[in-house]
């Protein structure tokens, strides 16, 4: 029995905005509840919205990227439910004339690249947060009224890694877009999923179940696993899937009802009457279009051709968008590329990590990273002094070639200066040598290593190396 | 004073100020008295803020002593309790928004401010604008200054009742299918509604955004002209406002009408309407034609869908308007209550009248899924149809002349009980609104009862100086007219 998933998401995706979508109330993360608010935001009697032109902006500009028509002509509309994270008890919000649509994001999985097709962006206000306390609740309303663009997708997307995959793009495009700062632990990235399986391949989709209101992808990747199997066992079983709203229960690890098909709202939508429809010109469009950063997967196999960097290589970089210009502006001052790219995606990257720190405060400028490679390329300094001076740097600051002075790291290669460390180990280790002359080969690099630390690092190994093997099949 | 304070127009409170015959506080207290004296019988306030507004007038009189100057320097204007004036109620005459102190003022409300304006209370209304007679208010009812077993029409009753009565000399009201022109011309005052858009609706308590705007009521023509001068003008913290020049509105005034063609719309003058209304409105009309206007007979063939339509946009807009009122964040909050679901229905059922949850069903009806295109969508089409009909006639006439109401005032708890009669009280006013047009209400007359009687000018779009201008060469028309009548 085999079974065909179908999986479609609608990403919830806080742009990046100085102030609300309606108000001039600040965006900012943090505050005490209920500072970043006013008339507008509060939906007090006789307030009313006024449009954040910068949020529209952001919103085509993601459209753009991801290849959306831009509409020329989309209004925003009224969605009316109560709740008491609602100040208004409507959300505005656009229903039928959104601000994009269509478009694709590729996702690789498996080493193969799949189009998930986007519907539509369509762009909206935020609510509050409720809040509960031992004996009562509050809503602490600073995010209500904080502009939100909502992506919906096709069903295109067949398994929980590829729905997995397609919310890292959507992330990573966000991001390279300066649309948002999609920082997850702030929720400014939130997924509602739906789902359904189904046994015929070429059959219609099977009843699809809803999940609400995730903000972590793993815990997207998991509920859907979860809500897959479920429907399976179901199938299996002969039963029926319902049309349901479920919540995804993290700790238990499963999907509980919020309300059947039956219990659906009816939003009520029609258009906002205090706001005026946005009209957006082809050639405002087109001015958009010239501003667009390139896209990931271009940048990654221009990063391959431009550079010569295996494939990995680049796919790590470019996860990041700091990352990657990060990278572009070393490999710009050196003749190493390759090099640099093993220093950005392993002590750096590293580093960033242990430091919980990223890469646009780092201490290391472009110019220095290239200064030390190059000190390593020229054997001035061994690779092992240069991960101390890369340490350095990163703690403290300072240009590389001013620490290989401070610190005595320049490289020996003086063959009379080396040839004495190794008459001086050989002595020392008569035993060692005795081995390598009874065939065991590997004493040699023994002697190679006490060569070293007769020479505090400083000698250069190579020349060690080639040094201790002739005297050893010499004498 | 050389005007008694209960006629005193704004214009004549200026010329009074700034000669130093009266000063600013005395005027108000003046003002305070008559309402202390008269108010009792008419109700035209819910409240007062008398301390604050004599503040205001003795600082307005400091500034004038200090050389500054403002189009209404230390003149009290009421207001309607649908907008926000800081630190005051705003109670939109409901019990749900009891003890809601309002944290900002209206637009309106800061330009008159910066013009020097003091607000000495708040007047009474149909409970969130919704209803023609006042008779929807939840805390008083309001009474006809011409006859006091009437009502003095809505919603802006309260306001239109205190000019009337002489307890205000200029005051604020709204206009969503009549409510500034129905209680002016019941009450024998002039009472304007803007274009959609030439007034900032920012702070005015939306019932039906598409269609509300906020608009003076006087006691003269000059004095609307002035009111709009100061309120008109776009407002970046409302978007449905236009970017359109505010004109000189009290300069452009001339008292004769040549060159101008005023139509004469059919459908305004139904078989059934109160004879004694048709005859002082077509009176009007021939005197508008003595002063030099071209009269023209015009039709506008989508008038008899205005009520349905009218009904069905502003219902559907006020049920989410009035979603916010939920005892969560302000105002009434029913109490013992489980949760939240229960708090809504009980604070709701608690602090709404019945004509407010009248209409909150029917809007919520007629958005229903399945129900939208059948009537919002229907009506927003037929809404269009309607504005066509005036574009087209406008091409070929200035203005048009109607009757305002199809009857002068009826009696308290007349139609309080058969809501379609009281619609249908908005029968010729409501089609400005849908069309987006401005109308102006000048009494012409009055009943054998003694009841004003009033005719309504329309003009297109941004044009309020052509229908100031008909009602005020008309105004001066009769003014003479009365003069020569008490000469003989």
């Amino acid at each position: 029995m085999s079974f065909y998933t179908a999986i479609g998401l609608e990403v919830h995706v806080q742009l990046r905005t100085r102030s609300k979508m309606f108000c001039g109330c600040s965006t900012e993360y943090g505050a005490p509840p209920n500072t970043h608010v006013c008339p507008v935001c509060l939906g007090y009697p006789g307030a009313m919205p006024t449009m954040n032109e910068e949020a529209i902006r952001l919103t085509v500009l993601m459209g753009l990227m991801i290849g959306s028509r831009i509409n020329s002509y989309s209004k925003f509309d009224r969605k009316s439910y109560f709740y008491p994270d609602m100040p208004k008890n409507y959300q505005i919000s656009q229903y039928d004339q959104p601000l994009c649509i269509g478009g694709s994001v590729n996702i690789n999985v498996g080493g193969v690249t799949k189009p998930i097709r986007v519907t539509r962006i369509h762009l909206e206000e935020d609510v509050g947060k409720n809040m509960h306390f031992e004996q009562t609740s509050g809503v602490d309303f600073n995010r209500a009224g904080i502009p939100l663009m909502e992506i919906v997708t096709e069903p295109d997307m067949a398994s929980p890694d590829e729905a997995f995959a397609f919310l890292h793009a959507i992330k990573q495009i966000a991001m390279y877009a300066g649309v948002s700062d999609c920082d997850l632990e702030k929720g400014n990235l939130r997924v509602d999923v739906n789902c359904s399986v189904r046994m015929d391949a070429e059959g219609p989709l099977g009843t699809k179940t809803e999940i609400k209101n995730m903000n972590t992808f793993k815990g997207v990747h998991n509920a859907l696993e979860y809500e897959v199997s479920r429907q399976e066992e179901i199938l299996l079983s002969g039963g029926i899937v319902l049309q349901e709203t479920l919540r995804w229960d993290a700790d238990q690890g499963t999907t509980t009802g919020m309300r059947s098909k039956e219990d659906a709202h009816d939003y009520r939508y029609f258009p906002e009457p205090d706001l005026m429809p946005i009209c957006l010109s082809g050639e405002t469009i087109d001015d958009l279009r010239r501003t667009l950063p390139e896209l990931p997967a271009a940048r990654r196999s221009r990063l391959v051709s431009q550079y010569g960097l295996p494939d990995y290589d680049a796919g790590v970089l470019v996860a990041d968008k700091a990352v990657a210009d990060y990278f572009e502006a070393v490999a710009e001052l050196s003749s190493n590329p390759k090099a640099v790219s093993n220093w950005v995606m392993t002590e750096m990257l590293r580093m960033l990590a242990e430091s919980d720190t990223t890469i646009d405060n780092v201490r290391i400028g472009a110019h220095e990273l290239a200064e030390l490679i190059s000190l390593v390329d020229c054997g001035t300094i061994s690779s092992t002094a240069a991960k101390d001076v890369f340490m350095e740097m990163f703690q403290q600051g300072g240009r590389p070639a001013d620490i290989v002075e401070s610190k005595g790291l320049r490289q020996v290669s003086d063959v009379d200066a080396i040839e004495l460390l190794v008459a001086r180990a050989m002595t020392e280790n008569p035993a060692s040598v005795a081995d390598y002359k009874a065939g065991k080969k590997a004493a040699a690099k023994f002697l190679v290593g006490q060569v070293m630390r007769l020479s505090k690092g400083k000698a250069d190994p190579r020349m060690v190396d080639r040094m201790v093997e002739s005297k050893l099949s010499g004498s | 004073m050389t005007t008694s304070i209960d006629k005193m127009t704004a214009h004549e409170a200026i010329a009074e100020l700034n000669s130093g015959n009266v000063s600013s506080e005395e005027l108000v207290t003046a003002l305070l008295k008559k309402i202390e004296s008269r108010d009792a019988e008419i109700g035209a306030y819910i409240s007062l803020d008398a301390d604050a507004a004599l503040q205001d007038a003795r600082q307005a009189d400091r500034a004038r002593a200090s050389g500054k100057s403002g189009r209404l320097l230390g003149v009290p204007v009421a207001v309607k309790d649908i907008i926000n004036v800081n630190g005051q109620a705003c109670n939109c005459a409901s019990k749900i928004l009891e003890g809601y102190i309002s944290p900002y003022d209206a637009t309106v409300i800061r330009m008159l401010r910066n013009e020097g304006a003091v607000f000495v209370g708040r007047t009474n209304m149909d409970e969130f604008a919704m209803g023609s007679s006042c008779e929807n208010s939840a805390f008083k009812i309001t009474r006809n200054p011409a006859n006091t077993n009437c009502v003095p029409g809505g919603s802006s009753g309260g306001s239109a009742a205190a000019v009337a009565a002489g307890e205000a000399i200029v005051s604020l009201g709204s206009d969503t299918g009549g409510s500034i022109r129905q209680p002016a011309a019941f009450c024998g005052c002039i009472g304007l509604k803007p274009s959609y858009g030439r007034v900032s609706r920012y702070g005015l308590v939306a019932f039906a955004s598409s269609l509300d705007q906020i608009g003076p009521i006087a006691k003269d023509v000059e004095d609307a002209a002035l009111l709009l001068g100061i309120i008109a003008g776009h407002d970046p913290m409302d978007s449905s406002s236009v970017k359109v020049p505010v004109p000189d509105y009290t300069a452009s005034l001339k008292p004769n009408l040549r060159g101008m063609t005023l139509g004469l719309p059919k459908e305004y003058f139904v078989d059934g309407m109160n004879s004694e209304v048709r005859d002082a409105v077509m009176r009007a009309v021939a005197q508008c034609e003595n002063l030099g206007a071209t009269i023209s007979d015009v039709s506008l063939p989508h008038t008899e869908y205005a009520i349905a339509t009218y009904y069905v946009i502003a219902t559907a807009e006020a049920s989410a308007n009035l979603a916010r009122f939920d005892g969560v964040r302000y105002g009434k909050r029913a109490e013992g209550s489980n949760d939240p679901v229960e708090m809504y229905y009980s604070t709701r059922a608690q602090g709404f009248g019945e004509e407010v949850k009248r209409r909150i069903i029917l809007g919520t009806y007629v958005l229903s899924s399945g129900y939208y295109d059948a009537y919002y969508l229907s009506a927003q089409k037929v809404r269009t149809l309607m504005r066509r009909d005036f574009q087209s006639v406008f091409e070929n006439c200035d203005a048009l002349l109607a009757p305002v109401t199809p009857t002068a005032a009826f009696r308290i708890g007349e139609k309080a009980n058969d809501p379609l009669q009281m619609y249908l009280a908005d029968i010729f006013t409501a089609t400005a609104n849908l069309a987006g047009i401005c109308g102006i209400s000048v009494p012409c007359g009055n009943t054998s009862d003694e009841l004003p009687i009033g005719m309504q000018v329309l003009g297109p779009a941004f044009k309020e100086e052509s229908i100031l201008q008909v009602a005020y060469a008309y105004e001066q028309e009769q003014k003479q007219v009365a003069k020569v009548a008490s000469k003989q």
